[in-house]
């Protein structure tokens, strides 16, 4: 039976391109790019290349503004402490929604921790941030806001344009973390008005172990990770050659083929809208338009998220997310599912679904004919 | 065990549960767990002469409270009660090659669930 991966949220395949591309990286080219003999200038060429495709892919001012690192964790932890910390003579507040992921909201709590004064915005029941309590929550010395292009859980994509205006009328840096929704929607940096953005390379079929963030030219933060000073001093430690290579042509790749790949995939997420929500008591998370074109989530009431993912995997061979407690290390719901103001209850039965490039619509009746018989057969063995 | 994942054993306990359902009028009915916490437990028991000669169960949950419960209707099936009642949590995970550490508390409520059955059966013979 074939398999269908809908979980590209979570991981993704390297694009077989990008791997071509950055095979050569693992090969051939090993050198430092801090040598100065040819070996290494190789190397840093093929790390500089990658910076101006990053840079292009946002509209960057230019290729100086992306620092490279291991990940979109420690690009969000850089942008946050980075900046809160840089910036402590100006203030010590800091902010994000609600439904930000655990590599902003933990460190906010440790900035938190250490004296600063830590604001969650709320959201509405479709997941984008109250404006008017954003205005009302930021101040002068509100140092960094955070929030998310596009929301992992359920879809949800903010009206980061307007976000930006508030913050800088009322407060000093927004940082974006975009790792979901980098390399699927179109982002524009300079006319989106934003300081600080996280990108993923995984997220956007690139190898794992690298990430990058832009940052805004004049834009004061400091780094987290001294030693050697490379990216600008920004973030010490040797590239990881082969990600960072990669990155860049998965970026280049995603700039190029975006518009087109995304009108297809949104033809395959509506209708499996569609034919997921004639199941009954099933109900969408998220907005239904201002959605990433990749993503669709549910929830169903009177049955649990992993026993959804388990019956899915195991009797279809389809692997699929959810928000579920039991599948989180915490056994916490999700907080994004509590924070569009689903009750606890209602929170465990959650089903997210993310589509890539292996997908295609002739798959769609299989998969919704596979969400309706798995929540059939949970709903008999429940007492709910 | 490390935790990696679920057991051969859980997972054909989860595909296959035994004793899936309710009785009329059980002799025994026990409902152990919450929905806000993500497990809830249903057993009836039907009792001849203090054995256990039905049980069923109703279960909303993740993987390892499903499997506990069709684990745990498998070994009580056929006992006398005071053995039943002698059923613990740990017994449940041994027989079913063991569960995920985080799995031990919040989802092994099946032989709380029994234990539940049970005292109401001897509640309602008390009454009799």
């Amino acid at each position: 039976m074939e398999k269908i991966y809908l979980d590209h949220a979570s991981a993704m395949p390297v694009d077989a391109r990008v791997l071509k591309f950055a095979e050569r990286y693992l090969k051939e080219v090993f050198g430092n790019p801090s040598s100065l003999h040819s070996a290494g200038l190789e190397a840093k060429r093929a790390i500089e290349d990658s910076r101006k495709k990053v840079a292009e892919l946002i509209n960057a001012e230019n290729e100086t503004c992306i620092v490279f690192t291991s990940g979109a964790t420690e690009s969000n932890n850089l942008a946050i402490k980075g900046t809160a910390l840089r910036n402590m003579g100006k203030g010590k507040k800091v902010a994000a929604s609600a439904i930000e992921h655990i590599s902003v909201l933990n460190p906010l709590k440790e900035l938190q921790k250490n004296g600063f004064e830590l604001t969650l915005i709320p959201v509405d029941s479709t997941g984008q941030v109250d404006i008017e309590k954003l205005k009302a929550i930021l101040s002068k010395d509100t140092t960094v806001t955070s929030i998310m292009c596009a929301n992992n859980e359920i879809g949800t994509i903010q009206p980061i344009k307007k976000i930006s205006e508030i913050v800088h009328e009322n407060g000093l840096y927004l940082h974006v973390d975009a790792t979901a929704a980098g390399g699927r929607i179109p982002i524009d940096v300079q006319n989106d008005g934003i300081d600080l953005l996280t990108l993923s390379s995984n997220d956007m079929y690139g190898p794992q172990g690298a990430g990058a963030l832009y940052v805004k030219p004049g834009v004061k933060l400091q780094t987290i990770l001294p030693g050697g000073g490379q990216e600008r001093g920004l973030r010490s430690g040797t590239e990881n050659l082969f990600a960072v290579a990669g990155m860049g042509e998965a970026a280049r790749i995603a700039k190029h083929e975006m518009d087109q790949e995304s009108k297809r995939l949104i033809g395959i997420r509506d209708k499996l809208m569609d034919e997921i929500l004639k199941i009954e008591k099933s109900y969408l998370t998220g907005h239904r338009t201002q959605r990433l074109p990749h993503h669709v989530s549910f929830r169903f009431s009177g049955i649990e998220g992993e026993s959804i993912l388990l019956n899915m995997d195991m009797v279809h061979h389809i692997q699929v997310s959810t928000g579920s407690a039991c599948t989180s290390r915490t056994l916490e719901p999700s907080h994004v599912l509590l924070a569009i103001g689903l009750k606890h209850e209602e929170a465990h039965g959650s089903l997210v679904l993310t589509l890539g490039r292996s997908n295609n619509i002739e798959q769609v009746p299989t998969v919704a004919t596979a969400v309706k018989q798995t929540v059939g057969r949970l709903r008999e063995l429940s007492p709910l | 065990m490390a935790d990696i994942g679920y057991s051969q054993k859980v997972l054909e306990h989860f595909m296959n549960p035994k004793n899936v359902g309710n009785i009329e009028n059980p002799d025994g009915y026990g409902k152990v767990g919450n929905p806000v916490c993500g497990d809830l437990m249903e057993m009836y028991i039907r009792v001849e002469n203090d054995i256990i000669t039905d049980i069923k169960f109703k279960t909303f949950g993740c993987g390892s409270a499903i499997a506990t419960s069709s684990m745990v209707t498998e070994l009580a099936k056929g006992k006398h009660i005071d053995e039943a009642m002698k059923i613990t949590r740990n017994d449940v995970a041994d027989e079913l090659d063991g569960l995920p550490p985080k799995k031990m508390h919040c989802s092994n409520l099946a032989a709380d669930a029994l234990q539940a059955a049970i005292k109401d059966y001897k509640k309602r013979k008390g009454a009799e």
